[in-house]
């Protein structure tokens, strides 16, 4: 009898990039459905600009790679990337924008360099920095979080989506009627004003820990992020790692001057720390590879976001941290390589 | 006797598969018969191939030496029954490159006539170098999968300071379960190989290393240990893991300590011999036969009753599975060996030889896989035994980057494919590595033979110049000889001329 010849092993694999991204945009659920109940509808239309740009962007660059689009379609990575995006920007957010952040993304930060695997840079963050540079102006039309207390302009879904379509509010409103400095902008522009942390934290918009909304949301991500670590798609080294890197310093300096430095509670859940943590950072193509680079790497960011948001003349400082990180990468992983089993490691140059 | 699983070392990743083994060992050993044509491979074991000492027409009998050893890491290959050798020639067999390889037909007379043989009765009286050399003639050779010459690997561990032997009875791959089964038929027979193999190395302790999943092997090696009562050997249960069972894994799981990177067991005291091995030393030296058959697991959703049989080696898989119930029509592979290392044939004419510790037939639709790129996950590195970074050995091995390679320890991969299982990519990550050694190897030659004509090249021209050197030394020697007696030779010449000159006159 004939049989086929094959290649061992013999044994199907246990999972596939499908699944992992999937199972990532499912963690992330619990925290969109917060987003919407804070910021508005709004996400959900940025939702979808980025997902249908990045899916077009993703689909155009494989077939001018010569490719077959459905492979790079098929694995949900450039959804990932738009989801991220979507986090990462205010409800308000005219759709060219967005799709100039997807487009920029997909197309130059990951298959300009090869696709995915071959990208050294974090497409989303490469995506929202090119907003940051491009249109900084739509970046602090943050609306005001929903909370009872706080009397804000309320934009209907229709009002929302016209904003989304032509970038033009209802014509009796302003931008001002509508969004609110974020917690982050208001902590520096306080500290800027000679006003103490502490005074600034009385602000109701601070919240209890990181600002109104912020901080549910960032719990909601939080959830996400330990299920991740539970399924074991994200190991616990870079999330980790950026708490340390980010709490370390900052509880230092609070604790040698509450007064003109924020504490770790307020870094922890204001801003985009909980999502960098244990979504951003955690995109496995762009960051280190090694139990012990992948701590560095997140102590690294961590340290970073921390640097730019004390110094920096942003607000936040997370992709900035997360794409200079993303440089050090092949350093990184090349100088924590782990012990070889039978390798004498005195000799062997390993980290 | 319990086992204990306490005082174990720890190993590095690892899988917990299913084991698949059920299946086949709910029945006991079914011996095949003597099939009419043995087909028997002049390369069974690592090393050069066996050189013939019979021709075409020759009547051999069981047990009788059909080919001698070639060379340091050779043995013998014995007729594992009685009949006609009637070709030597070229058939398929399980390997990874070719098709095909020379081997001894024979065809049976159904007789099983034996050679006499001087079964040595007690091998204690023999000394440890006569016994080497006996296990030698018995063509006994690491029946793991490995096939390395066992006598040769006892004589190297003779040349250490070795503290331990240990049988390995663990067989952590999915599915294979002949030495599980052997330990439950044949209990003696190991420990009896155990004590045989001890007295060769002269070594005091021997650990019979067994997973955790075979408690019934566990209890009947327990039981035979009692009987026996021989206190030097003790049962070590070892944990589910695949692949623990991996020799240099054993080592650092039973031992705590580490085989260095390109070195052996022996260089930290140890000796590793499958428990088949052990039992095959014992039918040898202890009852004169030598190693002419082998327990094989039959399994997989391919065959309609899988189980372990006891074949003559040279029967093909197809008169086995014959006899063992057949194909289901499932069956679209055939893999010789587990399913995460063996080597898959194109066909079940390849006959069952030294290495043959399984027969996989399973269906097409059991791994149907595509790749796409690596994601740097670093799962693979997560469960590699090694603690290598397949993720980074990928990327060096695509971009065929020899020094990263290395640094990065590709010489250690032990080809286990645990990063093959969990690569959520799908990428055939331990045949790009086997390709990957290929080519370093291939470098290595090349580089070897280049400075082997550099050398030459270099002693040819030293040669030139030493000749070149010398002649102008000659050269000089007898300018300067001529100079030195220029005046003398001009007065002789003007002599004779003047000589001339009045012979003239005269």
């Amino acid at each position: 009898m004939k049989f086929e010849r094959r290649e061992a092993p013999y044994w199907s694999a246990r999972t596939n990039v499908a699944s992992l991204m999937l199972q990532v945009l499912a963690a992330l659920v619990p925290a969109a459905l917060a987003h919407v109940w804070f910021f508005g509808p709004g996400f959900i239309f940025n939702l979808l600009v980025a997902g249908i740009f990045a899916t077009v962007g993703e689909a155009f660059m494989m077939w001018v790679r010569g490719r077959p689009p459905e492979v790079a379609l098929g694995d949900f990575s450039a959804l990932v990337t738009a989801a991220l995006l979507a986090f990462a920007l205010p409800s308000l957010t005219p759709w060219w924008v967005t799709a100039t952040g997807a487009l920029f993304g997909v197309v130059v930060a990951k298959h300009l360099y090869g696709g995915l695997g071959f990208n050294i840079f974090n497409p989303a963050m490469a995506g929202y920095v090119i907003i940051l540079v491009t249109f900084p102006m739509y970046l602090n039309l943050w609306v005001a979080p929903r909370m009872g207390d706080i009397d804000y302009q309320h934009l209907s879904i229709v009002q929302t989506l016209v904003f989304t379509l032509t970038g033009n509010l209802p014509d009796a409103l302003t931008f001002d009627a509508v969004s609110r400095a974020t917690p982050l902008d208001v902590m520096k522009a306080g500290l800027n004003n000679m006003e103490t942390a502490t005074e600034i934290r009385a602000y109701p918009v601070m919240g209890d820990f990181g600002g109104r909304g912020w901080e549910w949301i960032g719990n909601f991500l939080a959830i996400g992020g330990f299920w991740l670590l539970i399924k074991k798609i994200i190991r616990w080294q870079i999330p980790v790692g950026v708490g340390i890197g980010l709490l370390g310093p900052a509880t230092f300096m609070y604790l040698l001057d509450p007064g003109t430095s924020p504490g770790p509670g307020f870094h922890l859940f204001a801003g985009a720390t909980i999502l960098c943590a244990f979504f951003i950072a955690t995109d496995p193509v762009s960051a280190a590879t090694s139990p012990k680079g992948r701590l560095i790497f997140g102590i690294g960011i961590g340290f970073l976001i921390w640097c730019i948001r004390r110094w920096g003349s942003y607000a936040d400082g997370v992709a900035f941290a997360v794409l200079i990180m993303n440089m050090a990468v092949p350093a990184i992983d090349y100088l924590t390589r782990p012990h070889i089993v039978g390798h004498d490691d005195g000799e062997d140059g390993s980290g | 006797m319990t086992a204990p699983t306490y005082d174990l070392g720890k190993l590095h990743g690892g899988l917990r598969l299913p084991g698949h083994k059920a299946e086949s060992t709910s029945n006991p050993i079914l011996d095949i018969p003597i099939p009419a044509q043995l087909i028997l491979p002049l390369e069974q074991h690592v090393g050069e191939p066996a050189q013939p000492v019979v021709g075409i027409g020759d009547r051999v009998l069981k047990g009788q030496t059909v080919a001698e050893p070639d060379g340091e890491m050779g043995v013998p290959i014995h007729a594992s029954s009685s009949g006609t050798v009637v070709a030597i020639e070229r058939w398929p067999v399980a390997r990874r490159h070719g098709e095909k390889a020379p081997c001894i037909v024979i065809e049976s007379d159904g007789k099983d006539e034996a050679i006499s043989d001087t079964a040595a009765s007690d091998y204690s009286a023999l000394a440890p170098a006569d016994l080497l050399l006996r296990i030698l003639d018995g063509g006994i050779v690491g029946l793991g999968g490995a096939v390395f010459p066992t006598a040769q690997k006892l004589m190297q561990a003779r040349t250490c300071d070795t503290d331990y032997l240990i049988l390995n009875g663990v067989e952590c791959e999915p599915y294979i379960s002949c030495d599980d089964v052997l330990m439950r038929e044949r209990p003696e027979a190991i420990i009896g190989g155990a004590r045989v193999l001890m007295h060769a190395l002269q070594v005091n302790v021997c650990y019979v290393a067994v997973e955790s999943d075979k408690p019934e092997a566990i209890a009947r090696l327990g039981e035979e240990l009692a009987r026996v009562d021989d206190d030097r050997i003790v049962v070590k249960q070892v944990p589910t893991i695949y692949p623990s069972g991996g020799e240099d894994q054993l080592v650092q799981l039973v031992t705590n300590r580490e085989v260095p990177s390109g070195g052996l067991p022996t260089d930290v005291g140890c000796i590793v011999q499958n428990v088949g091995t052990a039992a095959a030393v014992y039918d040898w030296v202890v009852r004169g036969e030598p190693l002419i058959s082998r327990v094989t697991t039959v399994t997989g959703d391919g065959v309609a009753t899988p189980v372990n049989v006891r074949a003559r080696l040279g029967t093909t898989i197809e008169d086995i599975v014959k006899f063992a119930g057949g194909y289901t029509d499932r069956a679209y592979h055939m893999i010789i060996g587990g399913p995460l290392t063996g080597k898959s044939v194109s066909t079940d004419e390849v006959p069952v030889v030294k290495a043959s510790n399984c027969v996989l037939v399973v269906s097409k639709s059991s791994y149907v896989r595509g790749e796409l790129p690596c994601i740097r996950c670093g799962d693979c590195a997560v469960v590699c035994p090694v603690q290598l970074q397949p993720q980074q050995l990928f990327w060096y091995a695509c971009a065929d980057d020899e020094q990263k390679l290395r640094d990065f320890g590709l010489t250690d991969c032990i080809e286990c494919g645990c990063c093959d299982l969990v690569c959520p990519s799908h990428i055939p990550l331990t045949a790009d590595f086997r390709m990957a050694k290929g080519r370093i190897r291939e470098l290595a030659d090349e580089k070897a033979r280049a400075e082997r004509a550099r050398h030459r090249f270099e002693a040819r021209n030293a040669r030139l110049e030493r000749e070149q050197r010398e002649r102008e030394e000659e050269l000089a020697r007898q300018k300067a000889a001529a100079k030195a007696a220029g005046p003398a030779a001009i007065a002789e010449i003007l002599r004779r001329k003047q000589g001339h000159d009045e012979d003239d006159a005269s």
